[in-house]
């Protein structure tokens, strides 16, 4: 098998500096959304208030 | 199949990025977006309305992202500049650890999502005056005046000089004199700022090609101007008083630091040869910081004490 191949079947190879900065930049992206979520709810309740959920089906 | 650690001529693909979240977050210009959140603060608690936390907390979020966003957008487009200045080179797109064309993605997407965030939570005119704010720095500013004319950042200090107004408009949802007078005091504030610099470092904006006051109407010229910008501020920063928007002890802080801006702007006017000169002007610039920082930490500290008094009456 010559080295083409051999990468080949190995599919996309990260260097280890490459792993860790996408796994840190998954981790500050996964936080950011969370705390979107929780903010956004936060902003529903206070703008809205806890009426929200009480309306007819 | 592409085998990442390889050169994008030999893959045919771009390179996986290795920039870390502390790249994205240089990209947003940390320290401008602190000042812009301090001052936007201002603007909020300057309002006499009560806002409620939460909003005033999303609000606020909201517009730190919109001037972050304009920083990625303003180092997407000056890459060439800030890879020559000894001040910016060690920036992320200088360095090579995040791209251009990621930094144009990253700062469109907190733009946007900035201002749709502020018109949910706040209203319509506050997002309308964010957009406005990261239209002017990004395309008035950084892509025509930065590199056409020394007047640049005279026009270009009032996207810096906007923020206390989004924050007032954030809470009221209309524009007042108050907010207006703290837009005034940014924008006079900031050429004697940036020319104290640019009197040390005129090399530096020379080599980038960047038509700085020093560079194109010479250093004299620069501290005349540094002086009279300077008068105009330390009159300018009292008004708040006059207004009757700040108290007394504002009255006496804001004129006892604008003769110290005054006295050192004069220092700058007068000594113009050698190192004693560089120190004057880095002193004034120094001092610039100091005197925004602290003329507006009394409005906050004053509107703060006042709602701490009328929430416990």
């Amino acid at each position: 098998m010559n080295m083409d191949s051999e990468r080949d079947s190995k599919g996309v190879v990260l260097t280890p500096e490459q792993s860790k900065s996408r796994r840190q930049r998954n981790i500050a992206i996964g936080l950011a959304v969370g705390f979107l979520v929780l903010l956004f709810y936060a902003v529903t309740i206070v703008k809205v208030g806890p009426g929200v959920l009480n309306r007819p089906l | 199949m592409t085998f990442v650690g390889e050169s994008r001529s030999v893959s045919g693909l771009a390179a996986i990025s290795a920039a870390g979240p502390d790249d994205y977050v240089a990209l947003l210009k940390p320290r401008v977006m602190s000042l812009v959140v301090f001052t936007a603060l201002t603007g909020l608690v300057l309002s006499p309305q009560h806002v409620n936390i939460v909003i005033g907390f999303a609000s606020l979020l909201a517009i730190a992202v919109g001037a972050g966003a304009a920083g990625a957008l303003n180092m997407w487009y000056d890459a060439d500049i800030d890879a020559v200045m000894r001040r910016t080179s060690r920036r992320p797109i200088p360095t090579g650890k995040v791209t251009r064309q990621e930094a144009l993605a990253f700062g469109l997407t907190l733009a946007i999502f900035a201002v749709l965030t502020l018109g949910l939570v706040a209203n319509l005119l506050a997002a309308a005056l964010l957009a406005f704010t990261i239209f002017f720095y990004v395309v008035i500013y950084t892509m025509w005046l930065k590199r056409l004319t020394p007047q640049n950042i005279v026009i270009g200090g009032a996207a810096g000089a906007l923020p206390p107004v989004v924050g007032y408009v954030a809470a009221t949802g209309q524009v007042s004199l108050a907010a207006l007078v703290l837009f005034a005091i940014i924008f006079v504030w900031t050429p004697p700022h940036f020319w104290a610099l640019a009197l040390v470092r005129s090399g530096d904006y020379g080599r980038a090609g960047v038509p700085m006051m020093p560079n194109v109407k010479g250093a004299d010229r620069t501290r005349l101007e540094i002086l009279i910008y300077s008068l105009v501020l330390a009159a300018l920063g009292v008004l708040p008083f006059v207004l009757g928007f700040a108290s007394p002890v504002y009255g006496v802080v804001s004129a006892a630091l604008g003769a110290a801006f005054v006295g050192l702007a004069w220092q700058v006017y007068r000594l113009r040869e050698g190192d004693r000169a560089n120190k004057c002007a880095m002193r004034l610039f120094g001092f610039s910081i100091l005197y925004l920082f602290l003329l507006f930490a009394e409005i906050l500290s004053e509107r703060l004490i006042a709602s701490a008094m009328g929430f416990l009456r």
